[in-house]
């Protein structure tokens, strides 16, 4: 089978899942799947740059998304006026003076190369001193915002921009966190960058859960606008009434299968571009580049290739994906909820979709992301059928059958990870490997 | 401020020391930092948690102790046997043909995640109280009618037998780590694994030893953290960082600098959070008492300390305090 025929094939048998599943479940349900693959293959496109394109393994996929997802808050959210009003002018100011005393701290450190000890105590102390500097007129403010209404809104809320624009503004933040922690990890071995992320990526779950002017941390926010129109308007217009009545399907239904719908449309257009960008990117000299430095860094560097920088510039490309993703997702839901974000389903279950996929492959990548979603999905109706069939001949009561089927939802973090030991050991490569260039 | 800072930073500190000894094992002999470590221990007190419902349930107790530490030894054996046959059927092969360690590293993530299926199948995702001993071997009004003092000082009975259990596997381990056959050829192994073959020293017999002590290290300190505070599968997924940041602050591959990291994480994670509001109180003169609680950084970030410290450290010494394996 030539290699275009295999990908093909397997892309209709994807296709031929989800129709499976919208006519023995629900098209909505279908729907919902196919929105959330596309999503999920997005980010394993951001993950697949960093790994198949450079080898560098990111633990920290979750905050990335995360703070995705906090730039479809602070775009679109309309402010609050009191509560800028309230602490609003007092908390920038505390926060111009921590950043400040981050700028003073780096240029303290910068000068002081050959000051011995004294270059820790020096920097130690502006640290503390601009710390100390930036929580007294920080905390004041922040405690006023939180006071406004704390169970309506209790934050400073956004721009009210479009949600779109944050799709771009998420890239952004996660391509300068990614700076930051790039800038620390990246020439250490690569286990220091598998832990140094997964670190950042919980702190970035902590700071979204407390800093309540920002985010209204666990209180959540809901109702964010929408890219496409609600279905309450949907259902009054004229055209969904008579689409519905051709088709013979309820008028609810119809018209969130066409919400749905828009949402796919407006995912895959952001899909075919980033996949376009990054299989272009992969053909170019500068692809080339990124896979002689993973291939052997030690070469590449005799070439004169900068493999500190060039790290960090596609570790950063990779993570802005990675963000874009995050806002789509939040965009989706409608609403941002810190608390949501789990290491297991953000990171690893990416990580999970990339291996099994093809690393280094963006067609790969992007099957990945929509068959391992698929099954993550659909392992909790076939988990508890299998469950329901093997516990079959027990007592309806018996204590043992409860247990089983009760904890059976587990069993997809099993299959998870059994499905990614046996694609390392026995398909190493991914369902469409990279192939020879 | 002993209260609430140096009691329980002792006991944290002992857990912490214990996980972190394990993932140093685990790199020195193996070369891979283990994702999976988190999930060995939660799998470990899961073990032990049901051997102690089951004494439980034939009325089986230890007095004033917990019932826990008489089923920990299954719990031991059974984790060990766990570790050994995960060693077998997924990183044998990786070894074998001697792959990068970044790819042990994902391995190790697939083994995360098929544990935590099982742990949660096993057990359910929900907090487990298994702690039957008595809770207090000082409570703050004995320790007040004691020594006079007005504040009081309160040892709960966990965290005593936490620290006292740890300084008994310390001095076991380093004692077989320094004075035996198996833990001088673990050590060879470790320092120049070349030299190590040629002596004669069999890799596969040095692997199984350090799995066999890495099952029994993470075994014991899933259990005593679960004595200590209560056991929910998924805040050992939570613990894996301030484990990795003690070996690498001790020196990742050093076991004594595992030990002291722990410490170092444990107490600066408590100091940072501590609400210096009554110290300074005293320390003030009367009047200038501070309204707040005076913490340095809210209660809620007590993990991105363990993560600030292990930026410090990479920054500034990336071999850690102790010199382990630059990485």
């Amino acid at each position: 089978m030539t290699p275009r025929a295999k990908h093909l094939s397997l892309f209709s048998m994807m296709l031929l899942l989800l129709i499976m599943v919208g006519l023995l479940q629900s098209w909505n349900v279908a729907l919902t799947i196919l929105n959330l693959c596309l999503i999920s293959a997005i980010m394993t496109l951001g993950v697949n740059i960093q790994w198949g394109y450079a080898g560098l393994f990111n633990a920290g996929v979750m905050g990335f998304t995360a703070l995705g997802g906090l730039a479809a808050v602070i775009v679109s959210v309309p402010a609050v006026p009191e509560a800028w009003q309230a602490g609003g002018s007092r908390t920038m100011l505390g926060l111009c003076f921590g950043g400040i005393s981050i700028g003073i701290a780096v240029v303290t450190w910068l000068k002081t190369a050959n000051w011995g000890k004294n270059r820790y105590w020096l920097t130690g102390a502006v640290v503390a001193a601009g710390y100390a500097v930036m929580r007294v007129t920080v905390d004041p403010g922040i405690a006023a915002i939180e006071a406004v209404e704390p169970a309506k809104t209790g934050f400073l809320g956004g721009f009210g921009f479009p949600i779109l624009f944050a799709w771009l503004v998420g890239g952004a933040f996660a391509a300068g966190a990614a700076w930051v922690v790039g800038k620390i990890a990246l020439g250490l071995r690569s286990d220091y960058l598998a832990i140094a992320t997964l670190g950042i990526s919980e702190i970035i779950i902590y700071f979204l859960k407390n800093e309540d002017w920002l985010t209204r941390g666990v209180k959540n926010v809901n109702g964010l606008p929408r890219p496409v129109p609600y279905e309450i308007d949907l259902q009054s217009a004229v055209w969904i009434q008579t689409w519905a009545e051709r088709l013979g399907i309820p008028v609810i239904e119809a018209s969130s299968i066409v919400v749905k719908l828009s949402y796919a449309a407006l995912f895959l257009s952001v899909l075919l571009v980033v996949f376009w960008l990054s299989e272009t990117a992969l053909k170019s000299p500068w692809g080339r580049m990124m896979r002689a430095i993973r291939d052997n860094e030690i070469a590449a560097s005799a070439m004169g290739k900068d493999i500190t920088w060039r790290h960090l510039q596609v570790f950063v490309l990779g993570s802005a994906v990675v963000g874009i993703a995050g806002a789509m997702l939040t965009t989706l839901d409608g609403q941002f909820t810190p608390a949501s974000y789990q290491p297991l389903r953000f990171t690893f279950l990416i990580w999970v979709m990339v291996i099994v996929g093809g690393s280094g492959n963006n067609l790969g990548a992007v099957i990945g992301g929509f068959v391992i979603w698929f099954f993550w999905i659909e392992a909790e109706p076939i988990g508890l059928a299998l469950m329901d069939l093997i516990t079959a001949g027990m007592d309806t009561d018996s204590a043992l059958r409860h247990h089983l089927m009760e904890n059976a939802a587990h069993m997809r973090l099993m299959t998870m990870g059994l499905v990614l030991l046996l694609a390392l050991r026995f398909a190493p490569q991914g369902l469409i490997p990279e192939g020879k260039r | 401020m002993s209260n609430f800072a140096i009691v329980p930073g002792l006991a944290y500190g002992s857990q912490l020391a214990l996980g972190a000894l394990g993932v140093t094992l685990v790199y020195g002999v193996l070369r891979f930092s283990n994702f999976a470590h988190g999930e060995i221990m939660s799998f470990g007190a899961m073990v032990t948690i049901l051997v102690t419902w089951a004494l439980q349930a034939r009325g089986i107790n230890l007095g004033p102790l917990p019932t826990a530490l008489l089923a920990l030894p299954v719990g031991i054996a059974i984790t060990i046997g766990l570790c050994l046959v995960t060693d077998r059927l997924v990183y044998r092969y990786y070894r074998q043909t001697k792959t990068q360690p970044v790819t042990y590293l994902i391995v190790s993530v697939g083994v995360m995640f098929f544990l935590g299926g099982l742990i949660r199948f096993i057990i359910g995702p929900n907090d487990q109280v298994f702690n039957d001993g008595t809770r207090f071997i000082m409570k703050a009004s004995a320790f007040k009618e004691m020594t006079g003092l007005n504040q009081g000082l309160a040892i709960k009975a966990s965290q005593s037998i936490t620290v006292v259990t740890a300084v008994i596997i310390v001095c076991v381990l380093f004692w077989f780590l320094n004075k035996t056959r198996a833990g001088k050829s673990m050590r060879a192994y470790s320092d120049n694994e070349d030299l190590a073959l040629l002596s004669g020293i069999n890799p596969e017999r040095v692997v199984m030893i350090t799995w066999i002590i890495t099952g029994a290290l993470a075994c014991i300190a899933g259990t005593l953290y679960g004595l200590d505070k209560s056991y929910k599968p998924f805040t050992f997924l939570q613990l894996l960082l301030p484990i990795f940041a003690s070996a690498i602050v001790g020196g990742i591959g050093n076991p004594f600098g595992a030990i002291a990291g722990g410490f170092v994480i444990a107490f600066s994670e408590l100091f940072v959070t501590f609400a210096y509001k009554k110290v300074l109180a005293y320390l003030l003169p009367i009047g200038f008492a501070p309204d707040g609680l005076v913490q340095l950084l809210s209660t809620d970030y007590k993990f991105s300390v363990s993560f600030m410290i292990l930026v410090i450290v990479l920054l500034i010494k990336p071999t850690g305090l102790f010199s382990g394996r630059a990485l």
